[in-house]
């Protein structure tokens, strides 16, 4: 049952690509991802995969290569960063709106500038409204597991998706940590085999792909897309079914942690849910009804499903890793306060942005939140929603 | 061993000092435990003054932030005790590790607001002795396992053994001469 390994993130998720084979590999190095690329080129050398890795010249092409291998029904991965998304732009809207289910193994860290390398979620959060499925992982583990569930979901005849897996630059990507690793033949066949129904190989089909769509189809080509997206939600919950019969592991659109009887709760992503737990472990032995819910599936947004598990709180704080510098609170706040006010759930809700460009979010930092919920709890007084937690005064 | 040991490291760039925390992770995780191994990374050049901590744990480890209390810290660079307070946060039933030739009566006067033990090593000495070049972080390891009593001394060797095959593939010749560096700074550690 599982290899008992020690890996860092960025090990994490060259075994899954490894284990994965796809067809095709186009990447540029950029920091903290850079490791991805540089190990599956080791896998591709030493002929571990028969993948054609394409060492390309910028992210922009690293992206165009990804969508002719799609495009051709070949199966494409690639591996990015902060400015190295950024440069991706235009070409990751071409890959969702083409409906090529690629598969993107994000690192996140801050987009400059000023230039900095750490970690935080303004790369992710600048693509949040470009179709692509976004799912986030806590730690290497759950960034390998996301990995190995990413082509089923994405791939899905329903979806027709790409997808991106997040994990937390240097704080996971360099981190090394235990893991349970799938065997190989395992991790083959629940992946299976890509079987596009449309490509541009197929000399039997001849087809276009990406030509002009004016006013007469745009819209409906864009309506497909979200309904595409609302599709993943379902799809998203089968594939985490069958993943957990293979390894045990439980997957949803989010993990609730101590949710039951909770009264105060944090929202959050990633490597600050781990921290967040050992608060709540704590609080819960002082008596204090606390609990997390971490979000995994961001896109699609599981709006109904997170009203429903936020709607009986006393207090809630949504933690966003990138300050959307609009005046009205984080992106993962915005989606989680409409949900609520959607379903008619009006809990008291404040947006906390921490952790911009690596500050290191704390133990400290958290009980700081979960005490401020406790205060809004009982008086119910919210003076200002939009806060920060780590910020020097 | 405690439920969880959190161990920081202070060295310069350049000598190992996240290497040693890695291989740390390495040998902890062989016997059976959770652990974390990650360099705080800064503007890294040669001879900058760099982090790298472990946490090793009987239980999964959830937490992801730096260590701010830490039960052991590593100095592989006794130049760093004039510009970086090593002694930050550190508990006073855990214990400071330094590569120095000073006395322990020397440090104890460079560490004013410390209380707690001291352990020094020459791991110059030793390393310049097994190995003819200085790898400070060699015998720093050997010290830590020794200090923490992390796992046992025979099986900690036995492991590393199999570590340096891996990590010098492609040069053997130095595995010998690592191996004498744990070996000796088992023993000289005080």
């Amino acid at each position: 049952m599982g290899i008992r390994e020690r890996l860092s993130g960025n090990e994490a998720v060259a075994t899954a690509m490894k284990q994965i084979n796809p067809d095709v590999v186009a990447a540029f190095p950029i920091t903290p991802s850079t490791e991805i690329p540089q190990y599956f080129s080791t896998f591709v050398s030493n002929g571990t995969v028969d993948t054609e890795f394409v060492a390309v010249e910028s992210e922009h092409s690293a992206m165009s290569a990804c969508i002719g291998a799609e495009a051709a029904g070949g199966r494409a991965m690639t591996a990015t960063s902060a400015n190295g998304l950024s440069y991706m732009w235009e070409m990751i809207y071409i890959a969702s709106s083409l409906r090529l289910p690629i598969v993107m193994s994000l690192v996140n860290r801050a987009v400059s500038g000023p230039l900095n390398i750490h970690n935080d979620h303004s790369d992710a959060m600048g693509v949040r409204d470009s179709g692509w499925i976004m799912l986030f992982s806590e730690n290497n583990q759950e960034a390998y597991d996301n990995l190995v569930m990413a082509h089923r979901i994405a791939e899905n005849k329903d979806v027709l998706l790409p997808l991106m897996v997040c994990q937390d630059g240097f704080i996971t990507s360099h981190s090394i940590e235990n893991i349970e690793l799938i065997e190989d033949d395992k991790v083959k066949e629940f992946v299976g085999k890509y079987n596009p129904e449309h490509y541009l190989l197929n000399a039997k089909e001849p087809i276009a792909i990406g030509p002009l769509d004016v006013q007469h189809y745009l819209f409906e080509h864009k309506y497909q897309q979200a309904e595409a997206m609302r599709n993943a939600k379902k799809v998203i919950l089968e594939v985490a079914k069958d993943f957990e019969k293979m390894t045990g592991r439980k997957y949803s659109f989010f993990e609730e942690y101590k949710m039951e009887d909770a009264e105060i709760a944090v929202v959050c992503m990633n490597s600050t849910a781990g921290t967040t737990k050992t608060v709540v472990d704590d609080l819960r032995n002082k008596g204090v009804k606390a609990g997390m819910v971490k979000v995994r599936v961001f896109r699609p947004f599981p709006a109904e499903e997170i009203a429903l598990v936020l709607g009986n709180l006393k207090a809630v704080a949504i933690m966003d890793k990138s300050d959307s510098l609009n005046a009205a609170g984080g992106a993962l706040f915005e989606d989680v306060v409409s949900s609520m006010y959607v379903a008619k759930k009006q809990v008291p809700a404040v947006s906390y942005v921490y952790g911009i460009g690596g500050r290191d979010t704390t133990s400290k930092d958290i009980e700081e939140v979960y005490t401020n919920l406790q205060e809004i709890a009982k008086t119910g007084n919210i003076d200002n929603p939009y806060r920060y937690v780590g910020l020097r005064k | 061993m405690k439920d969880l040991i959190e161990i920081r490291w202070h060295g310069r760039g350049g000598q190992g000092a996240k290497t040693a925390s890695l291989l740390l992770a390495d040998a902890a995780f062989n016997t059976g435990k959770y652990i974390q191994g990650f360099p705080e990374y800064g503007p890294e050049r040669m001879g900058a003054p760099i982090t790298a901590y472990n946490r090793i744990s009987n239980e999964p480890i959830r937490i992801h932030s730096n260590i701010y209390e830490p039960d052991y810290v590593v100095v592989v660079d006794d130049t760093l005790l004039e510009s970086v307070d090593v002694t930050a946060g550190l508990k006073e039933d855990g214990a400071i590790i330094i590569n120095t030739t000073k006395t322990k009566d020397e440090i104890k006067k460079l560490l004013p607001n410390y209380n707690g033990s001291i352990y020094t090593i020459d791991a110059r000495k030793i390393s310049i002795e097994a190995l003819g070049k200085y790898f400070p972080n060699t015998p720093m390891l050997a010290a830590i396992v020794k200090v923490s009593g992390i796992m046992d001394e025979k099986q900690f060797l036995e492991d590393m053994k199999g570590s340096f095959a891996h990590k010098f593939a492609k040069k053997p010749e130095v595995i010998e001469g690592n191996m004498k560096a744990l070996e000796l700074a088992l023993a000289e550690i005080n």
